[in-house]
């Protein structure tokens, strides 16, 4: 198993290194810059001044150069500074991170609160009206996008009905560490994380219900019966314990996506997360933001597909990896 | 018990919706099974055996079948059992082996729990009484390293190994009865042979009845006392095994035989039954269900209402077709 | 002129493993094997699951590669055959496949199944390829209109059936028949083994039956050679396996198979026992220190077997 692990993360290295190099491009290749925009704004800045500040910050500098240079930063954890928000970028993401996998956390557990009990109710007793009511808000979630519903959940509960507030990750009133401090944070995640949460039950519903509806024929869900093993104990020891397989595996991956998906929740709601903050970069063209963001999630992705892996061969003795 | 048969099925129907009708896949069967016997169903795809087979269990999936008649058991009509009640019964007094010994087991689940399993329901058992049971079961059925087998997972296991696993699930409490579902069909033609002679060894010292759904000939001639050939959802012929085997009076068991190539006479031409078995929507529920495809018999040959008749004692045949039957190229 | 004969043929699997995945081993699927077919015999390839006789079907058609050796049909060796040279060949072998449910595609008509061969090897006419197919369908005793059906408007002994007629139209010499009927029952057995042996005498066609129902082999095959573990462990003419026996092997597969008369059930349990003793206690006689076996020996004109 160590081993196992040990290879993969080996794997990642030649896989980091083509992605840094394609992000870099990528990123150069963008039209625009981060200063000529300012250009207009500035009455202080004209051409001599701008040329002078992109040579300081070795803007001018061959593409490799910057790229080694940016390689190397990288290594040393130094992700460069953001020319529009004039802090580093580690500084910048620490407090948005945190934001973005609470965000994250939050809509991954509440899927889960959801869309599991639903898809037991549906693949056990199907064709029963409690299925076909299933079915049908699976058909209506899967439907609906993700930005449209957000919108939604923000006008009715946040402005018309004021139960929830419209922005923000905290009450800025209120003191770091009080309770009220804790009361404001989950008041405010509240509404983005259901919102996120009833979009993406749908898969784990369909596959939990496809997945009891075929293991509930199988042979051995046979044998367990024709031992005597109750009803109860058939879905819990036999059926479930099967039909969990795909959604364990998705699991890495549906972290990974999540933090991808909070791109259009954090910017509907205004909530200060990374997704948020990639958008305005990308539009601002603040290159050392936008790269630094794609090689961790890309990086996230690499992870997720790992701990896929680790998570299935620990419940699946079929694939265990020595 | 005494002369009491074991089991007995009387007039069993079960039939099986199709958009919105039932369709009788197995049809007024009646049969007794007595202690110590084995009994052999055969028959070809689709003749209904082994929905014969889960009926006796109750196995069928519920609202989409109909089951008539009565399974006799200790006393007590089978049919009538709750599930709750009928939990009871299987797995402690009925057993089953399953034909395919890679989807038999559960793959997350060990060997040794899924032995243990039935005895936690049928028994009083203390944990550790209960892993002894289970290799002592492991034992019996062969397995040469018990208690490295009560550990491993079914995948870890080899076919023939596996199918004796899933023999010491069906008797881990002692049934006296077990329902073997085509238990060698599955397998190499030599494990074959070591899984039908566990079988006979297992039933022999633990005087078990046993119902053995297959279609292989060779199968029962090894391994039965009594046959019920069973075609188009009815049994057809019912015998001892000598008696079918050395006097097959039926047309469907004489076309079955004459179509197997015997190890004896080789090269000889295969008999072959004409025409296919009607599918459950369009079985003759009418006459004889096997006259078309001995359409050159004469229509007057067959009787109007075929019922199952002793024509000599203990040998059971279903409609008069068999008396004056010959093969076309005999003719 | 040689027909078919089979030099030394190996197939392996490599196994990889330790922390850079390098070769370690290899599954020896088909392990230095050699024999011959003569034009117009059935030749029965026996052994259990995993003993080679598929893969070693499935070689010499060219469906999987072969590690080494030679595959000499009609004087030529095919794996030493250019790509293009190799398809003139092909369509001289042809094969037939175990399950009827999957070997047909659901969505094509039996027309579009049958002519897939001819659409590969010849330009036809739609008319000269309707014709052609409806006269091999007629010949697996289908009528001309069921060209226009699906395949599961058949039953079982009928898509095997179309499965025949798919080999036929290329007018091949050798056909390998892959367990054609272990998924059928009894009486539809029957049926497409008996015309299995009508078309090869009206085609002149040579059979590799595969199988691993030893009375089925003995009904269809002129020869026989046994496989275990990737290897001939006996290789005879039909009678010289049934009634003479020789390698501890042949004698299990043979006492395994279940005797069609009640009468001898005890004798049956009887003999499998004393083969399995013999099996047990003269082990050494049989396989080497490796648990191979031997390399084959001749013992008579038509007799060979593997003993040291």
């Amino acid at each position: 198993m160590l081993k196992f692990i040990l290879r993969r993360i080996l794997i990642m290295i030649p896989q980091l290194i083509i992605l840094s190099v394609l992000i870099f491009a990528l990123a150069k290749a963008m039209p625009g810059d981060a200063l000529t925009g300012q250009l207009a704004s500035s009455p202080k800045m004209d051409a001599q001044t701008l040329h002078e500040l992109k040579q300081k910050l070795g803007m001018l500098d061959p593409p490799y150069v910057q790229y080694f240079r940016w390689l190397k930063g990288l290594l040393h954890g130094d992700m460069g500074m953001s020319i529009i928000h004039q802090t580093p970028v580690t500084q910048l993401l620490a407090g948005r991170m945190e934001n973005t996998i609470l965000l994250s956390a939050a809509v991954l557990i509440l899927s889960y609160l959801i869309a599991i009990p639903l898809g037991i109710v549906s693949g056990r007793w199907t064709d029963s009206w409690a299925d076909k009511m299933v079915v049908g808000y699976n058909y209506i979630t899967f439907a609906t996008p993700l930005f449209i519903f957000a919108l939604l959940m923000l006008f009715i509960f946040g402005f018309v009905l004021g139960w929830f507030p419209t922005s923000g990750s905290v009450d800025i009133r209120v003191e770091n560490g009080t309770f009220s401090y804790f009361m404001s944070k989950v008041n405010h995640l509240i509404l983005p994380a259901f919102s996120g949460a009833i979009i993406s039950t749908t898969v784990t519903i369909q596959y939990l219900r496809t997945e009891i509806i075929d293991t509930k024929i199988k042979d051995f869900v046979k044998t367990a019966r024709a031992k005597g093993v109750s009803e109860s104990n058939v879905y819990t020891r036999h059926i479930l314990r099967n039909s969990f397989l795909p959604i364990a595996a998705f699991l890495g991956y549906d972290i990974v996506s999540l933090i991808g998906g909070s791109v259009f929740l954090e910017s509907i709601y205004g909530y200060p997360g990374i997704g948020q903050l990639f958008i305005t970069s990308i539009a601002q063209r603040d290159f050392s933001v936008v790269t630094a963001l794609v090689m961790i999630s890309g990086l996230a992705t690499l992870v997720g597909t790992l701990l896929s892996d680790i998570i299935l061969s620990a419940v699946d003795p079929r694939i265990r990896i020595e | 018990m005494g002369n009491q048969p074991l089991l007995q099925l009387k007039n069993l129907r079960t039939s099986f919706r199709i958009q919105d009708d039932y369709f009788a896949a197995v049809d007024d069967v009646s049969l007794t099974v007595n202690e110590n016997e084995v009994v052999a169903i055969v028959g070809e795809s689709g003749c209904g055996k082994s929905a014969l087979a889960l009926s006796i269990m109750g196995l069928h999936q519920e609202g989409r079948t109909k089951l008539e008649g009565n399974v006799n058991f200790n006393g007590r009509n089978l049919l009538s059992l709750s599930t709750g009640e009928m939990n009871k019964v299987r797995g402690k007094d009925i057993g089953m082996i399953f034909q395919d010994p890679l989807t038999a087991l559960n793959p997350l689940m060990t060997c040794g729990k899924q032995i243990e399993e039935s005895m936690t329901y049928h028994t009083s058992f203390t944990g550790g009484e209960k892993k002894e049971r289970a290799l002592e079961l492991l034992k019996s059925v062969g397995i040469p390293n018990p208690g490295r087998t009560y550990k491993q997972y079914p995948h870890e296991l080899s076919g023939g190994m596996r199918q004796r696993v899933v023999i010491a699930v069906a008797i881990a409490c002692n049934p006296s009865i077990v329902i073997a579902d085509e238990p060698t069909t599955a397998l190499d033609v030599t494990i074959q042979a070591q899984i039908m002679d566990l079988l006979k060894e297992l039933q022999k010292k633990n005087e078990t009845g046993i119902i053995l759904i297959t279609h292989d000939l060779g199968v029962v001639a090894e391994m039965a006392d009594r046959v019920a050939v069973m075609y188009a959802g009815e049994i057809v012929e019912l015998a001892d095994v000598h008696t079918l085997f050395e006097n097959p009076l039926h047309p469907y068991t004489r076309s079955l035989l004459n179509s197997i190539p015997s190890t004896t006479d080789e090269k000889e031409r295969l008999h072959v039954i004409q025409g296919v078995v009607p599918s459950l929507k369009n079985l003759p529920r009418k006459g004889c269900r096997f006259k078309n495809r001995i359409e050159w018999m004469d229509d007057h040959e067959h009787e109007e209402n075929p019922v199952l008749r002793e024509v000599e004692p203990d040998h059971f045949v279903r409609c008069t077709c068999y008396k004056n039957f010959h093969f076309p190229e005999e003719k | 002129m040689v027909f078919l004969k089979i030099n030394n043929l190996k197939v392996y699997y490599p196994i990889r493993g330790g922390f850079f995945r390098r070769v370690v081993d290899h599954v020896k699927a088909v392990d230095d094997i050699s024999f011959e077919l003569k034009q117009g015999e059935t030749y029965g390839l026996v052994g259990e699951s995993g003993c080679g006789k598929t893969t070693t079907g499935r070689s010499i058609i060219g469906l999987t590669k072969s590690t080494a050796g030679e595959i000499i049909f009609e004087d030529k060796d095919l794996t030493k055959l250019s790509r293009k040279d190799y398809h003139n060949y092909r369509r001289d072998i042809q094969m037939i496949f175990q399950d009827p449910y999957s070997s047909l595609n659901p969505r094509k008509r039996v027309l579009d199944i049958v002519a897939e061969p001819l659409r590969n090897f010849e330009k036809l006419t739609i008319a000269e390829e309707r014709q052609k197919v409806q006269f091999y369908i007629e010949k697996v005793g289908l009528s001309p209109e069921d060209v226009y059906k699906y395949p599961h408007e058949f039953s079982g002994g009928q898509r095997q059936r179309i499965g025949i007629a798919r080999a036929l139209t290329l007018n091949p010499k050798l056909i390998i028949a892959d367990e054609p009927v272990s998924a059928l029952d009894v009486s539809v057995q029957a049926q497409v083994l008996n015309f299995m042996q009508d078309i090869q005498k009206e085609f002149n066609l040579t059979y590799l039956f595969i199988s691993h129902d030893l009375g089925i082999i003995q009904h269809m095959c002129d020869r026989i050679g046994i496989m275990y573990r990737g290897q001939f462990v006996e290789e005879g003419a039909a009678e010289d396996i049934y009634t003479n026996p020789q390698h501890i092997y042949t004698k299990r597969l043979i006492s395994a198979i279940p005797d069609i008369n009640p009468k001898n059930r005890d004798k049956q349990v009887e003999f499998r026992k004393k083969v399995n003793e013999e099996y047990k206690n003269s082990y050494d006689k049989y396989f080497n220190a490796e648990g191979k076996v031997y390399k084959l020996k001749q013992i008579s004109n038509t007799h060979s077997v593997a003993l040291p």
